[in-house]
């Protein structure tokens, strides 16, 4: 006889203690991952301090230069919408700061005093010459700042006066300019990275060579948001012209995450600390940062969308998927998925997957049809479809021996785990490319259909 | 002050459309943002099945898509190459029985794509902008009647006129648009939005004849004579007659005549009064009783012989007739109408239903005392009228009979469409009856296939589905 349940009582599991989510890059500790980038949502001391009020873990200044200080435009950001979701992708072209040095750097010094805990980091940016480096890192430092980070990465503007992406792009500028600040820094240092060039681990590694403690990337992304249909006029414009900007938010992750994990996984880089930035939006995307090398997380899109309030729900996104996950501090899983980005030939060739239509959650939009169909491998068809006097049924199905797992299907499917890929037991021993190619092109068994018979003519 | 009532009177001005706030256009327009959101939310499914809902096949993912990307002129055209009467078909089309009622949001019990509303958003755009998307074709020196210029005869026009083929529109009205100006609830479409919609398809170059009735003013014959082809699009004829005693007295209405009135905005001839007993339990009884409650009648009874569920009502219609807190009576039938020199009541008798099967109860009659009385129980086909064509074959309804992929009637230069020949279905149906015919009319006068041009149109006769074959336009 079934046990007869309590009115009253439940066995209930408890959720278990918070995880510690106190983090540290390159030296620079933080009550937890999140820091805010150097860009506007940093601009002044006020706003850090209401972001550390909620909740923020660290803030990166907003990039401080020489006085007398840099002239900002008006008109200095525009958006792409993609479907409902606003704001997308991002860009800006706006400068570093446009306040007096000594104004930030007064501020600076009291947010530090009342937030000891938080991690203040100082993004810096003055022409390449060892003394304009050494004069401002020192009086940065005077603050009590927790750290430096050297902007190598704007691509707007500063880059043309020699600044900013004009140094992160030469590799060799990079050690240079790092060397002078590890001349006389006593905080650790973040070199700021500039994704806009062909490859990413010689950045790295200049900066590393260079001394730097870490790397924080990606800078924003060489770009032109659009034209004004109805004025012909770059979208946006200041005065009818445009200037290429700085191109950020969600749109630029998957960028970030390359390149993060190429520095993570580059034998000569791999252990060099990593500040991750681009498009972090919500904890899973700070958590997907992690898994592939970064110590912590850099915002700025995403605050600049909803306000500094959201770190609220990334907090606690984080300490729940931890405890499901049984991981009690970040370097439980900080580069754990890093590993598993290889390269392309390394790739198991006998691996098999196919597309899998669960019927009952189909809604029949016929969307995985049309896409496989026109653009894939025409392995999905309905019953519609076979002949006029056939059923009329418009539920797709896979044909799997000609499906190639290639993933369209699933992507284009509105319904959740509708079309789920299902790895399909070969029998065959794993092959890689490059094994497959020392073994003389021998030892691969067709997993898939690579050839179709040619339709015939006539039919 | 007080005023005397003399002097009240003498000043009150008759009242106007805007007196009655509640005849306004019920259904707001959609804003650009909710237009832009609304239309993200589409999957664009391939082989739309909102697309085989409509009669006029009209691609919906794809003008939605428009919209989406911010084109909604592109977005009427798409509509308007489909449907010339889809910015009135937007309003009154019964579209939760036909494409979005077949939106496969519903398998997944989520609310369906509101595609009434985006179409409207789209067609108010082209006409708000005032443009015209069509031309008229290359004159084919061939010429066309039309009798009948509402929503099938229009249609027609409008493809004619594109296919080069001259047009007469013959309308006993003095206005165009047929039901759509004179036969449909203010709230669901207005006047002027109907009449915008007519003024684009004689734009394209239309001839229109007012106040002609063809069969008692002139005669079909000449028409048949003097044309190449004749278009018949003349609706339904007459309300049917209750049969009872009393049925003439004044205050007893048609329910086509009473809409008439309130769409010609003649509040003056339309008094509130005390108490409407509607008879029937159609769209147009609906129509009848929720603007009779709009227009200040205190108590409006519908009564209807069988069961609330086989009202031939839509059950949104009836929904919003609960909402105008309109009364019902189910299962009566009326027996008299009663009255010496104006209608004062009507004597119903409580009907029996075992299935499909209706008996009268003995003695259950029982009176209802109202200052008007409403019918509302259908209209007849025009049989008496057509019959005066020799050759035009109609069936025991008195329907025109044609053949279903032409439209072609049984006399060798007349075609139909519309309700005269479905005996009462939706704009939406005779826009598609107009369509068809049309190509139809111009194959047999010109013995051609019309250009390229007109490929895209021409597909959406019979719904360009199954993406069999991609067309080339």
């Amino acid at each position: 006889m079934a046990k007869k349940r309590s009115p009253t009582k439940k066995a209930l599991k408890p959720l278990g203690p918070e995880p510690d989510l106190s983090a540290d890059c390159a030296g620079i500790k933080s009550p937890n991952p999140f820091w805010l980038a150097s860009a506007p949502p940093t601009n002044s001391g006020p706003q850090i301090m209401r972001a550390f009020d909620y909740g923020w873990g660290g803030a990166v200044w907003k990039t401080l230069g020489e006085d007398p200080p840099v002239v900002n435009v008006t008109s200095r950001y525009g958006a792409i919408d993609l479907g409902g979701q606003k704001i997308a992708g991002f860009n800006n072209i706006e400068l570093i700061t446009d306040r007096p040095l000594a104004d930030n750097l007064k501020e600076m010094a009291e947010v530090k005093k009342r937030y000891p805990k938080h991690a203040v980091v100082a993004s810096l940016m003055v022409p390449c010459e060892r003394k304009n480096w050494h004069d401002i890192v020192k009086r940065v430092e005077d603050t009590g700042c927790d750290g430096l980070e050297l902007n190598f990465g704007c691509p707007h503007g500063m880059s043309e006066r020699g600044m900013g992406a004009a140094v992160g792009q030469v590799p060799q500028y990079i050690q240079m300019v790092t060397e002078y600040v590890k001349e006389v820094a006593r905080t650790p240092v973040l070199v700021k990275l500039t994704p806009n060039i062909t490859d990413v681990r010689f950045a790295a590694r200049a900066a590393k060579a260079g001394g730097g403690d870490g790397v924080s990337l990606i800078n924003t992304i060489n770009s032109v948001m659009g034209v004004d249909l109805d004025t012909l006029v770059p979208k946006f414009s200041v005065g009818g012209y445009g200037a290429h900007g700085g191109y950020c938010g969600p749109a630029v992750k998957p960028i970030a995450l390359n390149m993060i994990s190429q520095i993570a996984t580059d034998p000569e880089t791999r252990g060099l600390p990593i500040s991750g930035i681009g498009g972090v939006s919500d904890w899973k995307d700070a958590v997907e940062f992690m898994l592939l090398g970064s110590n912590n997380v850099q915002v700025c899109t995403a605050v600049m969308h909803y306000g500094f309030r959201i770190v609220e729900d990334m907090r606690a996104g984080l300490v729940n998927w931890m405890r499901l996950q049984g991981f009690t501090k970040l370097d439980d899983f900080v580069g754990k998925t890093a590993p598993r980005i290889v390269d392309w030939k390394y790739l198991n060739l006998h691996h098999k997957t196919v597309a899998k239509i669960d019927a009952s959650k189909c809604i029949e939009c016929d969307l995985c049809h049309v896409a496989c169909q026109d653009t894939a491998h025409q392995c999905i068809v309905r019953p519609v479809d076979m002949g006029a006097k056939g059923p009329k049924s418009r539920l797709p199905t896979v044909i799997e021996e000609d499906c190639v797992g290639c993933n369209l299907c699933s992507l284009v499917c509105p319904v959740e785990n509708c079309i789920t890929m299902e790895a399909v037991p070969t029998g065959h021993a794993p092959l890689t490319w490059e094994t497959y190619t020392k073994n003389g092109f021998k030892g691969y068994k067709e997993v898939y259909k690579r050839y179709h018979e040619p339709a015939k003519a006539g039919k | 002050m007080i005023q005397s009532r003399d002097v009240a009177k003498s000043k009150t001005p008759s009242k106007t459309i805007a007196d009655f706030p509640g005849l306004r256009e019920m259904t707001p327009p959609m804003r650009p943002e909710e237009a832009r959101v609304e239309s993200q939310r589409c999957l664009t499914c391939f082989d739309a099945p909102c697309i085989g809902a409509c009669p006029t096949h009209i691609d919906v993912p794809r003008f939605i898509r428009q919209i989406g990307t911010t084109d909604p002129l592109g977005a009427a055209v798409t509509i308007l190459e489909a449907n010339p009467l889809g910015h009135s078909c937007a309003r009154v089309c019964p579209v939760e029985a036909l494409c979005e009622g077949s939106c496969v949001y519903h398998g997944w019990h989520e609310k369906p794509i509101q595609i009434a509303r985006l179409q409207r958003y789209a067609t108010d755009h082209i006409h708000a902008g005032g443009w015209q998307a069509f031309t008229p074709g290359k004159e084919t020196g061939k010429k066309a009647a039309l009798v009948g210029a509402g929503p099938a005869g229009l249609s027609a026009a409008s493809y004619l006129r594109r296919l080069g083929v001259a047009v007469t529109l013959f309308e006993a009205k003095p206005k165009p648009g047929g039901l759509n100006t004179y036969g449909i609830a203010e709230y669901k479409l207005n006047g002027p939005t109907s009449l915008d919609e007519t003024a684009m398809v004689l734009d394209l170059g239309a001839d229109i004849r007012f106040g002609v009735r063809v069969g008692k003013d002139l005669p079909f014959e000449r028409l048949t004579k003097e044309f190449d082809a004749v278009f018949l699009g003349v609706g339904l004829g007459a309300g049917h007659a209750l049969g009872v005693p009393g049925e003439h007295l004044p205050g007893v209405y048609e329910a086509l005549a009473l809409i008439e009135r309130i769409k010609c905005h003649d509040f003056a001839s339309l008094p509130p009064g005390e108490t409407t007993v509607c008879i029937g339990a159609g769209n147009t009884a609906v129509d009848v009783v929720t603007q009779l409650k709009r227009l200040g009648t205190p108590k409006v009874v519908m009564a209807y012989r069988r069961a609330p569920e086989d009202m031939s009502a839509y059950p949104y219609e009836y929904e919003l007739a609960k909402g105008d807190a309109v009364e019902f009576l189910w299962h009566v039938a009326p027996v008299a109408v009663l009255g010496k020199k104006r209608v004062e009541g009507v004597r119903f008798q409580k009907m029996a239903q075992k299935g499909g099967k209706l008996s009268p109860v003995k003695g259950s009659e029982f009176d209802v005392p109202c200052d008007r009385v409403v019918k509302a129980i259908g209209q007849a086909a025009r049989g008496d009228t057509l019959r005066k064509l020799s050759g035009l074959a109609l069936d025991e309804k008195g329907r025109v009979k044609v053949d279903a992929a032409t439209l072609k009637t049984s006399h060798a230069k007349v075609w139909a469409g519309g309700d005269a020949i479905n005996g009462g279905k939706e704009v939406v149906n005779a826009a598609a009856d107009g369509k068809r015919a049309a190509l139809a009319i111009y194959r047999a006068v010109t013995g051609k296939e019309p250009g390229a041009e007109h490929a895209y149109w021409i597909s959406t006769i019979e719904g360009r589905l199954h993406g069999k074959k991609a067309l080339a336009y």
